[in-house]
């Protein structure tokens, strides 16, 4: 044994068991949360952790999903591959082929729901399904608990609406917005653990005469925060629920959404992608189309 | 903090800092060393571990949340009855390279098994996704999966060879076992107790003079730092490179720093405060430069120059011509041509560079992860100013090297380190470390021109590169004097021209990476040939057969074989599933039911010069007999993955004519080995293969001699005796008899074999190798037309390799070398300060490599050992180009830049419909 290989480290280190210890502790210093631990290890890059850390992987009762009266409620603490294997709607189709593509299955057993969301990334796999689903983002300090929807909880790159003293705690889903069918569609330039160049949500419900009810969609990759296009939103209420439908997104659509130029793809591109992207991600929501690009489409090939 | 937690049923308590990762704890207190670190980012998977049932990546876990967890690591998954059908399957299947990713391969592989009794493929891609593989491609650890998850009668059993059939024989790995096990020793698996930790102080700029400030003050500050050195400090020449007339890199620059990441200073000290050390507070003024972005940058008559005697900055240039190229476009019908881009490409093996060194009185020991341990010994006596005897280089094994651990990295620095302080020293580079400070492959602007008569006869060829090879020298000189050679491809080309140039600018040093340059010529050649074809509306692998070289041919150096040119054979091999895959491509060719896909065929080919461009290049084999009847072999190639170490073996019972089991194997260690050359080039079979055969004959003829026994004898070793049997007569040959050598042997031969090669005239005109292997792949793909994106169907791959001496190996390379391939075309882009990590620089995963088919085509060359040619970089070279035809194919889009990205590929579909 050589401990002395590992660096001396003269660090504040708390990992408490109730959410009211980890709230007074929070109140009373400069702490940096660690939870899955799959964003705050790679930040660190080559230096060692120096900040003080409250680990909240212990408090009880942050892990799962359920469901009450009016919500869905997912915990603070549950991972990827509890929505994957979670027994959920099929509105909640979206966010689970989401998880599906968050890093690989190793990343998916660590990462949580709520550390996409505190990371802030403006590619989190995450996001559009839930914003798809009109999620809230519940926050808690010693003050209390606010409720904010995704798009006021993440405010740019990097950027949380998380004051001093607060963490997130909850994910809502109202029962309202998780009716209907959702999907999830996601580009990037490699199968397993890619970032994405652009990604799109959508879900619908329809009357029973197949026309749409309800419709919500959303793009990731191509602003700071992801987007729901609101204007296509409007226009698909009423209409049938065909492939013909498909043809109402068109450029205009996506036309005031703000993609960056990188290494993965020129801004006019992500565009042009995510046009398409929203198409597909509608035509994964009618009962008979595939998506082209689906997360994790079962093999022809089952057998040996 | 006290931690209580179990790692393979065992209970472990530790006091420890709780953010400490996982693999810290595993590794460096557990001394569990099987788990690998790649890139601590959860980018590779290489730490994967199972915590309380679920696959993690060890990189990622705080110990602090491991209180009560059950942690199981490959050294405890050894102990359950997955864990050892999957090392059995493993190993039968190749499943296993270099060996730095297996035992998370493995460790993953356990937790689906567990999940899931009869896995589908797609279940085994799914569950493994997350581990990054550089050298299978994949397919065999897929394999290995499924056999290990199948019935066990239903497996194939590994089967030993019969005696004088271990060359053919598709033999396990002979190094295998402690890579399934999770024991083999990589450069950061062994660290001698007490050693100092090494850090290396990087340059930020990519042009920079700088001044370094008050050391005694930065030591007094941050006690642990036990010595700083910088190049003041250096005892020899602060000076390296890998090709000695060309040497132009400091171990430690001066007073200029050329490229981001160039070592400046280096510190050594107790682990536990050096670890923890900020280098951005170091004390160094830097004054940023103008840096050299580009060749065109580069060579303009005003920029600076980076070196002396290096007009326009400008390394080396190749040049090659025969016949008259004006009368040869002047015959031509049909004329194509294309400016072809390529970019830095980072080797990205999943082992970040690593070793220790130690001194022993006057001499110095150095331990690391290298593909050339004589070349390093030989630099390292330079820079530390003593005798060559002086220095042993003991590689370790080696977890991906491809070309970029030739060239010297970590060796200096630990070696000073041991040196100054008289006590071991070791380092291990950081994934962003590693990508900043090695050398990458180098970018490529090609223009090329191809011209063909109305019978598809390619008449002419002119070809004009300009490689980045970067900062410092490296092996630019290579790039450019092979390219010319095989810029016109396995093909004959009566009238050709071909410069190449290599210029300095402040990116990366380029240097050695599989292809050394002909990988991106290949992308223009096989591109125009293609194009060419099509307005021709000629079949493309017929117009590829009536221009193929042929024996009794001229290549475009002059040189006539009279036997062994294989491309012909390669793409005759071709053939039946280029029909298949034609017929179906056209049947899936149009847009139909809404699908917004098309599907293409494409072809690429290769030849490849094995070992050194026109220079001598020698192997040495030695293989002793000792008193009680052990043979053994001093094998120095270096095995990086590739399977030199059974190659060889493997040719050298045969000439032996004893069981391959017989064999007991030293190696590499520059103390025990003769020089083998360095593992480059794809040499290492044609080249220490032959040394190896010529001295199994030796000795099988010195050991009949000594019972005066015919050539056809029996020789049996058993029990410690050696006996000659022959016409059913056996005779003991009383070894206890004879006098001992100084290296122990009683009977010992050495030999050296050098390929014979000549120079290259003013024209390029010369016999540059003495073997070529020769390759050709056809690539099925479907192109979303909307996206762009490109999905691999499937892959069919022929390849001429002399003789098969390990057909199991040789089907391992062909899968990885396509998988370098498939990365090469689609993904890879080194962008220094942008792509320093593996989640911005992508290579290809579990989902990106399809089925791959291979076939091994034989055409023996009597210049390789049993007729064998070499393979390892051949096997890459055509894979982008077929990739890039197939998506013409597909699409009617020519990518000329690589890698053909979504983007690219959709920007480039829309070009080709306003032209249409």
């Amino acid at each position: 044994m050589d401990p002395t290989r590992l660096p001396d480290i003269d660090q504040s280190y708390a990992r408490p068991r109730s959410i009211g210890e980890a709230l007074s502790l929070l109140a009373t210093g400069d702490w940096t949360v660690l939870a899955g631990g799959t964003d705050f290890f790679p930040g660190l890059r080559d230096r060692p952790v120096t900040a003080p850390i409250l680990d909240v992987t212990a408090i009880d009762g942050l892990r799962g999903i359920r469901c009450d009266g009016a919500y869905w409620r997912i915990g603070a603490l549950t991972c990827w591959s509890d929505i994957i294997a979670a027994d959920l709607p099929p509105a909640f189709q979206a966010l689970q082929q989401a998880a599906r593509e968050v890093g690989s299955v190793q990343i998916q057993n660590r990462a949580t729901v709520a550390g996409n969301l505190c990371n802030a990334s403006p590619a989190a796999d995450g996001v559009p399904p839930l914003m798809a689903l009109d999620a809230k983002v519940v926050v808690t300090s010693q003050a209390g608990s606010r409720q904010l929807a995704v798009d006021a909880f993440v405010l740019g790159n990097r950027k949380t609406a998380l004051a001093p003293g607060e963490i997130v705690t909850e994910i809502l889903v109202p029962k309202s917005t998780s009716r209907g069918i959702s999907s999830f569609v996601k580009l990037g330039a490699r199968r397993y653990m890619v970032i994405s160049i652009a990604m799109a949500a959508a879900r619908i419900a329809t009357d029973a005469q197949g026309c749409i009810t309800a419709a919500a969609i959303s793009v990731g990759a191509c602003s700071a925060v992801a987007r729901r296009l609101r204007g296509l939103e409007d226009r698909l209420i009423g209409q049938p629920a065909t492939p013909a439908t498909l043809a109402l997104a068109t450029a205009g659509d996506v036309a005031g959404l703000s993609p960056i130029d990188d290494s993965r793809a020129p801004a006019a591109y992500r565009l042009g992608a995510a046009a398409e992207l929203v198409r597909r991600a509608l035509s994964g929501c009618l009962p008979d189309l595939t998506p082209v690009l689906s997360a994790d489409t079962p093999s022809e090939e089952s057998g040996r | 903090m006290k931690i209580e937690f179990q790692v393979n049923g065992k209970a472990v308590n530790v006091d420890i800092a709780p953010t400490a990762r996982l693999t810290a704890l595993l590794r460096d207190v557990l001394d569990l060393k099987g788990t690998k670190v790649g890139c601590d980012a959860g980018d590779c998977g290489a730490c994967s571990v199972i915590v309380d049932g679920a696959i993690c990546c060890g990189c990622l876990v705080a110990v602090g949340q491991l209180d009560g967890a059950k942690v199981t690591t490959i050294e405890g998954l050894g102990n359950t009855a997955a864990g050892a059908r999957l090392a059995d399957a493993f190993l039968r299947h190749g499943a296993a390279q270099c060996g730095i990713c297996t035992p998370a391969m493995m460790v993953s592989a356990a937790v689906l098994l567990d999940q899931s009794a009869r896995p589908s493929r797609r279940d085994v891609e799914g569950a493994l996704g997350g581990v990054l593989c550089r050298c299978t491609g994949y397919r065999k650890i897929v394999d290995a999966v499924l056999d290990a998850s199948a019935d066990d009668e239903n497996s194939a059993p590994a089967l030993t060879p019969q005696r004088r059939a271990a060359v053919g024989h598709r033999l396990a790995r002979l190094d295998g076992l402690a890579k399934v096990n999770g024991t083999e020793v990589f450069g950061a698996d062994y660290v001698p107790d007490g050693a100092a930790l090494v850090r290396v102080v990087r340059s930020p700029h990519a042009h920079a003079r700088f001044t370094i400030g008050d050391l005694r003050a930065f030591k007094g500050d941050h006690s642990g730092i036990e010595v700083i050195l910088t190049a003041a400090d250096i005892p020899g020449h602060n000076l390296h490179g890998v090709i000695a007339p060309f040497a132009d890199q400091p171990v430690l620059a001066e007073t200029v720093a050329r490229f981001v990441g160039e070592a400046i200073a280096i510190i050594a000290g107790a682990p536990n405060c050096v670890t923890g050390l900020d280098l951005s507070a170091f004390p160094v003024t830097w004054e940023p430069l103008e840096p050299l972005q580009s060749p065109a940058a580069a060579c303009d008559d005003q920029a600076p120059r980076l070196h002396a005697g290096r007009p326009g900055n400008i390394l080396v240039e190749g040049h090659v011509e025969r016949g008259d190229i004006t009368r040869g476009f002047a015959e031509a019908a049909h004329i194509v041509e294309g400016k072809f881009t390529t970019p830095y490409v980072e080797h990205a093996y999943i082992e970040p560079e690593a070793g220790y060194a130690r001194r022993i009185g006057e001499r110095i020991e150095v331990h690391a992860c290298t593909q050339a341990p004589h070349m390093d010994r030989e630099a390292l006596a330079l820079i530390l100013g003593v005798e060559t005897e002086a220095v042993r280089v003991v590689p370790s094994a080696c977890g991906g090297g491809f070309g970029s651990k030739i060239d010297l990295t970590l060796e200096p620095f630990i070696a000073l380190a041991a040196w100054h302080l008289d006590r071991p020293a070791y380092i291990v580079f950081t994934r962003g470390e590693s990508m900043r400070a090695s050398t990458k492959r180098h970018p490529s602007e090609i223009c090329a021109r191809v011209g063909c008569d109305a019978s598809g006869r390619v008449t002419a060829m002119d070809f004009d590169g300009v490689f980045n090879t970067g900062a410092y020298a490296s092996w630019g000189p290579t790039v450019a004097n092979r390219v010319p050679i095989h810029a016109c491809g396995p093909y004959f080309i009566p009238h050709y021209r071909a410069h190449s140039q290599a210029v300095h600018t402040n990116g990366p040093t380029a240097g050695a990476f599989r292809g050394f340059g002909v990988p991106q010529a290949a992308i223009a050649q096989e591109s125009l040939f293609h194009d060419l074809a099509e307005t021709l509306g000629m079949d493309q692998l017929e117009f590829r057969l009536t221009n193929a070289l042929d024996n009794q041919q001229p290549t475009v150096t002059g040189q006539v074989f009279a036997e062994g040119v294989g491309i012909k054979a390669c793409l005759e091999a071709l053939r039946p599933a280029w029909r298949r895959e034609s017929a179906a491509a056209r049947e899936h060719g149009h847009v139909a039911d809404g699908s917004t896909t098309r599907r293409g065929i494409g072809i690429g080919t290769c030849w490849y010069g094995c070992g050194n461009t026109s220079l001598s290049n020698p192997s040495t084999i030695r293989i002793g007999l000792t008193a009680t009847g052990q043979i053994v072999l001093h094998q120095g190639a270096t095995d990086i993955g590739q399977g030199s170490t059974t190659v060889i073996s493997q040719i050298v019972a045969d000439a032996l004519g004893i069981g391959i089991e017989a064999l007991d194997l030293v190696g590499s260690d520059t103390d025990l080995t003769p020089d083998a050359g360095k593992t480059s080039a794809s040499r290492q079979t044609v080249v220490s293969g032959t040394a190896a055969l010529r001295a199994g004959e030796a000795l099988r003829g010195m050991i009949l001699r000594q019972g005066n026994a015919g050539s056809d004898a029996e020789i049996t070793l058993a029990n410690g005796t050696l006996s000659l049997c022959e016409d059913g007569i056996a005779r003991v040959i009383e070894l206890a008899n004879l006098e001992t050598n100084p290296h122990g042997y009683v009977l010992e031969a050495e030999e050296t074999y050098d390929p014979p090669t000549t120079p290259l005239d003013d024209r390029g005109q010369g016999q540059p190798y003495s073997v070529y292997g020769y390759g050709a792949q056809i690539a099925v793909v479907s192109v979303d037309m909307l996206l762009g994106t490109v999905k691999l169907e499937r892959l069919i791959a022929a390849h001429d390799v002399g003789r098969a001496i390990n057909p199991l190996l040789v089907e391992g390379q062909i899968q990885g070398g396509i998988a370098q391939g498939i990365g090469l075309a689609l993904m890879e882009e080194y962008i220094p300060g942008k792509t320093e990590n593996l989640h911005d620089y992508l290579i290809p995963t579990f989902g990106d490599v399809p089925e791959i088919e291979s076939i091994i085509v034989e055409v023996p060359d009597p210049r390789g050992p049993r007729g064998a040619k070499g393979l390892g970089e051949h096997v890459l070279i055509p894979t982008a180009p077929a990739i890039l035809n197939a998506i013409r194919d597909a699409t009617g889009a020519r990518i000329r830049q690589v890698p053909a990205t979504p983007a690219r590929v959709r920007a480039a579909i829309e070009e080709a419909w306003e032209n249409d």
